[in-house]
């Protein structure tokens, strides 16, 4: 969807700011609002455009730079550190070749670590783009890198 | 019951993980197969609790419960029990302490404990269906508050049944609402945070993923009492099935006409939105959370005013979390006397509880106040996993503390909590066994808090920081005699000077940390020893020489070549060589790599 789309379906109310960063990016291709963005959704919602660059770059979750295809986000908080979290992201590292922050060259794939998923029943655990995986195992960790490497997600 | 049996597959964010939706297709496509889709109906509910267990199924009448379902067991599921009655064995429950299989769900012995008041219908409905919550009692409540009562009579309901807030403070419900409610102003809100971003705990999500409309109706009941036409639900992006469902309740309220003008033909409308965050931990704290809502920097800002008086729009806000508004359907239709009768003199009703960590029976747990941590631990949780021992919980998440064995026998309420030095939090469980270095596990949170601060305030700013560094220090062996009273120096004055709850709560891990486990730090700063063995910099690796059966594997993965030795000749590690990665430890197929600390 186009930017200007977007901002149709909006009222010009400043509280609509996260809702219209949040949908931006995911009709990003590379997940991510750019300066351009970011100046035109000032000039909608009739903010300066520090106020929506303040905003934007407080969030972890909105994205100044490009990212892949699919974001993963491993979580590292305490229950899934506890159950072993670190070595998935050893795995998670060497399958896809990349460190945390950063994004394959293919541009498939981002890596970020995020905090509690809430699924702590299941940890370790991640989530790719919206879908959540838990009880991560090795095997099952490269099965599922396999499998949207090869789109049969 | 037009169905003779009712199969309900838990599709809670948990069990979704482990494939719970995929089992569901392909029960509804076997079922199909037999021609059976008049006789069995299978229904998509909340989070059931065992998530341990999960994918988990509950048949109903016989109240079945299988667990660990995946896509190549429902057709002997379908086939043998639906189809001959002869339910499948090796998939039931099985009571770890007596190792015999638990026939019905309600035998179960982790339901057994539990008194769901919170959770009554989180797996027990379809949460996406307005039908089946309407069915179990719902929305009675509201249509009883604003055509039978006053806003005045629902509050002292509300006084009398001691609610209190269930987010982390613990303040009286009945208060924040009668501050709301007294001051004078043309507009009013009601917000629910649902905002949990404690690491380990999961309760609020369950409750929107499983009975969306429960917190809808408390809500909407709150609006009632203060006079407020408008609230919002304030979700964390990381949950959007929690959001999904939220907003399919919302417009089938509307619907119906539960939420809108006018409702029950009263003189009473509400209105409801759901806002999404977009990952701060920070805006769980409700200045802050009350900024992001407004489209701003969620960051917070000192009270008073409170946001009863200036909340969101700089309107009277009224601001609970959503186990709060769950119990508030339950009170106006048992009164407030009934609950009050649940608990302890101070803390009345249930609470729910997250379990995860190193124990059994990971899920979400709803116990009576004044039950203890043990029965939570060991009576619903199992306790550690076999061949281990719990040596402390986490109560309260990054902004609580820590409580060993000998205190597990205190009954749980806000204040017993409190005074161990830890706090009822949002009710996240952490068990931690001797595989646990509490030193790191205090800078594990530390690091989190710091990486969370917003950044407005110095003492949470700088402060968590300098705190974070001396920890990194100890548990990398570089300890001195005086950092311990530095990191408790500190960790007061950022305790009493920080700005929010976020800064103020932060130093607690490692208060409480030192207060039980100070031999740890002691261990770690003066004979550089880690005796869970997770501290990198204090860990060397030794080979035992009759356990060595000179493979060669260890040599081979070892990054620096610190293995000295060849096929038939044991294997020695250079010390001066080795980096301690462990790459040798986890290789070694003989068990053959010994890890050390403190002992040259």
């Amino acid at each position: 969807m186009k930017r200007k789309e977007i901002l149709r379906k909006y009222e010009a109310k400043p509280d609509n700011l996260l809702y219209i960063l949040h949908d931006i990016q995911d009709a990003s291709p590379y997940n991510y609002v750019t300066e351009e963005d970011m100046e035109e959704i000032a000039d909608f919602l009739g903010l300066p455009y520090s106020k929506v660059y303040g905003t934007a770059t407080f969030y972890s979750m909105i994205s100044q730079k490009p990212r892949g295809k699919h974001v993963i986000r491993l979580c590292d908080s305490p229950p899934c550190h506890l159950m072993g979290s670190e070595s998935i992201l050893d795995i998670l590292k060497e399958e896809l070749g990349i460190d945390v922050g950063q994004t394959t060259p293919d541009m498939l794939f981002t890596l970020e670590i995020t905090s509690c998923l809430g699924v702590c029943g299941v940890a370790p655990a991640m989530m790719i783009d919206e879908e959540v995986f838990g009880n991560l195992t090795p095997k099952k960790l490269r099965k599922i890198i396999k499998d949207y490497r090869e789109g049969n997600v | 019951m037009a169905h003779r049996l009712n199969v309900l597959v838990c599709s809670g964010a948990s069990c979704i993980s482990n494939d719970s939706l995929k089992v569901k297709e392909a029960m509804l496509a076997e079922i199909d197969r037999l021609g059976l889709n008049k006789e069995i109906k299978v229904i998509e509910t909340g989070c059931m609790g065992p998530c341990q267990l999960g994918p988990v199924i509950l048949v109903y009448p016989d109240e079945t419960l299988y667990k660990k379902v995946q896509v190549e067991d429902v057709r002997e599921i379908v086939e043998q029990h639906f189809l001959k009655g002869r339910p499948v064995e090796r998939l039931m429950y099985k009571s770890p302490l007596t190792d015999e299989l638990v026939h019905k769900s309600s035998e179960v012995d982790y339901f057994q404990k539990q008194v769901k008041i919170v959770l009554a219908n989180c797996g027990n409905i379809d949460p996406e269906s307005i039908e089946e919550y309407i069915a179990v009692g719902g929305y009675e409540a509201l249509g009883k508050a604003v055509t039978e009562m006053t806003p005045d009579t629902v509050l002292n309901e509300i006084k009398i049944s001691g609610l209190r807030g269930r987010g982390g403070g613990g303040f009286p419900t009945h208060m924040k609402w009668m501050f709301t409610k007294n001051e004078k102003s043309d507009e009013k809100y009601v917000i629910c945070n649902a905002d949990e971003g404690d690491p380990g705990a999961f309760m609020d999500r369950s409750v929107i993923e499983g009975d969306p409309h429960t917190l809808i109706e408390g809500m909407a009941i709150a609006g009632y009492v203060v006079g407020a036409s408008k609230g919002y639900v304030y979700v964390r992006a990381e949950y959007p099935l929690a959001i999904e469902r939220l907003q399919k309740a919302i417009s089938q309220a509307k619907e119906v006409g539960f939420l809108g003008e006018r409702i029950f033909q009263s003189d009473f409308s509400f209105d409801l939105e759901v806002r999404v965050g977009a990952g701060a931990f920070v805006c769980g704290e409700e200045t802050a959370l009350i900024h992001s809502i407004e489209g701003k920097r969620g960051t917070p800002r000192p009270r008073p005013p409170y946001p009863s008086a200036s909340g969101v729009w700089g309107k009277p806000t009224v601001l609970n979390n959503v186990e709060t508004y769950a119990n508030v359907r339950h009170i106006i239709l048992n009164g407030g006397a009934w609950m009050a009768k649940i608990g302890t003199e101070t803390s009345k009703g249930t609470k729910v509880f997250a379990l995860s960590g190193t124990i059994k029976n990971t899920g979400l747990a709803e116990v009576p106040m004044g039950t203890t941590i043990r029965e939570l631990i060991y009576d619903i949780g199992g306790g550690a996993p076999e061949g281990h021992e719990i040596k402390a919980v986490q109560l309260g998440g990054p902004s609580g503390g820590c409580v060993t064995p000998e205190y597990f026998d205190t009954p749980i309420d806000y204040e017993s909590l409190t005074q161990l030095g830890a706090m009822m939090g949002s009710g996240g469980v952490i068990a931690m066994d001797e595989t646990a270095c509490m030193v790191n596990t205090a800078k594990f949170f530390l690091d989190f808090t710091c990486f969370e601060s917003c950044g407005k305030c110095t003492p949470c700013r700088v402060g968590l920081k300098q705190m974070y560094g001396l920890l990194d220090k100890i548990t990398k062996g570089e300890g001195e005699e005086g950092d311990i009273e530095a990191l408790e120096k500190l960790a007061n004055t950022i305790k009493t000077t920080a700005l929010c709850g976020l800064g103020q709560t932060a130093p607690n891990p490692v208060l409480s940390t030192i207060k039980y486990f100070r031999h740890e730090y002691e261990e770690h700063i003066h004979d550089k020893k880690c005796r869970a063995l997770v501290c990198k910099d204090l860990i060397s690796y030794e080979i035992d020489a009759e356990k060595c059966k000179a493979c060669t594997l260890c040599a081979q993965k070892c990054p620096v070549d610190a293995i000295r030795g060849q096929r038939g000749v044991v294997h020695v590690i250079e010390q001066e060589k080795c980096v301690s990665c462990g790459s040798c430890y986890d290789v070694c197929p003989f068990g053959a790599v010994q890890r050390l600390s403190g002992e040259n």
